[in-house]
């Protein structure tokens, strides 16, 4: 985590530094991200939350899911293993997920079903499907690769009284998605809002942050939600109980911890 | 009737053993007692105009209604928990009611090793549906009559052991045995090659200490990769039947198997070897046409996502018999004999639709010796986080001869509904 920082820090040092005859005090659109991808997703050394999410369809029935979601940041690669227990609802109580993310290649995700005590390696070729039925994808949930994306700064306005960069990010490679139009939090980094358009360039989602607190030393998003424009479909999710650095360790985001919860982070 | 009445002794024993010692570790306070469960209506109806012998279930060979409840708990420590699930089931199809256990055990967790006595679930292997070093007990009819998949696999009565040394994970079980639920003429019709009209009996293994069943495992990882080793030394879970004067004995002869398995992530899916050998100890020059003959096992699968919600996993499986030319000279007249290598391909397709709340599956084993195939298509719909419903065929076809083909009559459409709580 440290030297993934560092790394981050003297980017931003050297982004500024070349900037300066230009734009003397904005960061250019890559820093922009980079901060918001390190701020969002890799706050701490370690993370433990209570989520609970609402999957609401066009009609307003409401599925929940209430997870555990514990993370932890392996240093200077950028890789981190996520570990995802399931409360409820009942039918997949004591479900659980374990990914191992890693930046510059397809994550290693596994699956526990309590049922049958068996553990699956799952193929995780689906960075942009849907994380357990919600508008929000694996993705979503656990970052996105800065360089799979090109971004532009578009301006700087507010947004509900916080000042943000408005930055416009496009895929490299194809993609169901054309653009997504961001605006990040320019003194907390965090993003507060984002519009994705599908490859018609139709408005497909939108993200918004929905509550921030500061828990611990970080500012954290405590209620997000994310919107599909064209199905009406939507997710709600609250974090509860969100702890930085309560130190767990690797071997918690292993076969053995999948099968058994760790008792003393899943409560 | 008494090897049941010695089973329900021994369970309640090996539970009033695991509450004594469990006692002193909730006296010092629990978290409370969980419980949930759910309600579930299960019934298949026999796709073909069969005549069916008399005592067999012929129009509906499942047709039930099952209350499930599940109590889980833990001290405040998190150093020891219980779980105990029950099923109590009003089956039409052979008109029973009966309290099953599905599981019942106690669990101890240490920093560096923990321990679960008691009934439990074991699942080891990479294969999808097909198992080579998982030889714990299993129940094919449930598989056959549509059942939810968490009813393909029966609770060992076990003292499973982990210890987590550094890197690997070493896993020990001390099994008492337990047959596999195998389809008889109460429900499935099908040709028996022995002589009609014998009375049958099976007998199990007796319970004494050198008829205990051992396995071990031990895993790991290499990078993202997955190793595992893992021995049985266990039983045939079939009863192995031959006429024996004026009627027919099965008995469950010994069977020590070695193997290993492997997944890899291969591209953009999943790789999965597994590779097993079949110790059959008391057949070990493959003369006894009663006792399967010793094997090699093997399946290597791939799968894979094919685009967003649909996913694709292919599996080839071989058993090559060891004894060929013994199992030839010995094979009654009227068995149909078997390839040396028998082949099966599986395919499984699953897309989801409607934010997950929809599931269409199609499972195919494809009998590439034995020219016969089992096809399971199922579709489920979520209602809601409560409530769903599926409605799902067991298609079994073509040569008779064939360990699918042969169960052809039985082939059966289903439809169950839960309700969990």
């Amino acid at each position: 985590m440290k030297p993934l920082r560092r790394i981050v820090f003297s980017l931003v040092a050297l982004g500024a530094a070349v900037s300066i005859p230009a734009r003397a005090a904005e960061p250019s659109a890559d820093e922009i991200v980079r901060r918001s991808l390190e701020t969002f997703y890799y706050a701490g050394n370690d993370m433990r939350a209570k989520v609970q999410m609402k999957l609401i369809n066009p009609q307003g029935k409401v599925r929940e899911r209430e997870m555990t979601m514990l993370r932890i940041n392996l240093g200077k690669s950028g890789d981190q293993r996520y570990y995802i227990y399931f409360h409820g609802p009942a039918d997949v109580k004591s479900t659980s997920f374990l990914v191992w993310k890693y930046p510059a290649k397809e994550d290693d995700r596994w699956i526990y079903v309590p049922a049958l005590r068996l553990v699956k390696r799952i193929a995780a070729d689906d960075k942009r499907s849907s994380f357990v039925g919600s508008d929000f994808t694996y993705e979503d949930v656990s970052g996105r690769d800065l360089d799979d994306e090109s971004h532009a700064l578009l301006r700087k306005e507010d947004l509900g009284g916080r000042p943000a960069y408005v930055v416009e990010s496009k895929p490299k490679a194809a993609a169901d998605s054309s653009r997504r139009v961001s605006w990040i939090d320019a003194e907390r980094w965090l993003p507060l809002k984002e519009e994705y358009f599908d490859a018609r360039n139709e408005p497909s989602r939108t993200f918004t942050a929905d509550k921030v607190e500061q828990k611990g030393k970080y500012w954290t998003v405590t209620a997000r939600g994310m919107k599909n424009l064209q199905s009406g479909h939507r997710t709600e999710v609250v974090f509860r109980e969100v702890e930085y650095d309560v130190g767990l360790k690797q071997d918690i985001f292993t076969e053995r911890y999948l099968r058994d919860a760790p008792s003393q982070w899943v409560r | 009737m008494i090897a049941a009445m010695n089973r329900v002794a021994r369970a309640a024993a090996i539970m009033a053993v695991a509450s004594l010692i469990l006692a002193p570790s909730f006296a010092a306070g629990t978290e409370g007692v969980a419980w949930d469960g759910f309600v579930q209506s299960h019934a298949a109806g026999r796709l073909h105009q069969v005549n069916c012998p008399p005592e067999t279930a012929c129009d509906f060979p499942a047709a039930e209604l099952r209350v499930q409840l599940k109590a889980e708990g833990k001290n405040s420590s998190g150093s020891a928990g219980f779980l105990g699930r029950f099923d109590l089931v009003r089956d039409a199809a052979i008109d029973d009611t009966r309290l099953v256990t599905r599981e019942l055990f106690a669990d101890w967790f240490s920093e560096k090793a923990t321990a679960r006595l008691g009934r439990q679930i074991i699942t080891w292997g990479v294969g999808d549906l097909l198992f080579i070093n998982d030889t714990f007990p299993k129940d094919s009819v449930a598989l056959f009559t549509g059942q939810p998949i968490q009813y393909l696999k029966l609770g060992s009565d076990a003292l499973k052991l982990n210890a987590f040394p550094g890197a690997a994970n070493l896993e020990l079980i001390i099994a008492d045995f337990r047959p596999d639920n195998t389809p008889t003429s109460r429900r499935f019709v099908f040709v028996d090659p022995l002589p009609p009209g014998l009375p049958r009996r099976t007998v199990e293994p007796g319970h004494r200490a050198g008829e205990l069943e051992i396995s071990g495992r031990i895993s790991g990882y290499l990078d993202n990769w997955e190793l595992a080793g893992y021995f049985s030394h266990t039983h045939f879970r079939n009863p192995a039947l031959r006429a024996a004067g004026d009627e027919v004995v099965g008995t469950f002869p010994r069977l020590n198997t070695i193997g290993a398995s492997l997944t890899a992530p291969i591209g953009k899916g999943v790789l999965n070897l597994e590779a097993g050998y079949y110790d059959s100890r008391e057949d070990r020059d493959g003369r006894d046409p009663s006792i399967e003959n010793s094997q090699l096992r093997g399946l290597i699968g791939y799968s894979r996502q094919l685009w967003e919600d649909a996913t694709l996993g292919l599996q080839l499986y071989g058993e090559w018999m060891r004894d060929y030319a013994a199992y030839r000279e010995t094979l009654p007249a009227g068995f149909p004999a078997k390839d040396r290598l028998r082949k099966v391909a599986t395919v499984r397709f699953t897309h989801l639709f409607a934010h997950q709340t929809l599931t269409f599956n199609f499972f195919a084993f494809l009998g590439l010796s034995e020219e016969d195939r089992y096809l399971i298509p199922s579709l489920r719909y979520a209602f809601s986080d409560n409530l769903w419903a599926e409605v799902g065929a067991n298609l079994f076809g073509g040569k008779r001869s064939g360990m699918f083909g042969s169960l052809q009559d039985n082939s059966n459409v289903y439809l169950t509904v839960r309700y969990a709580f």
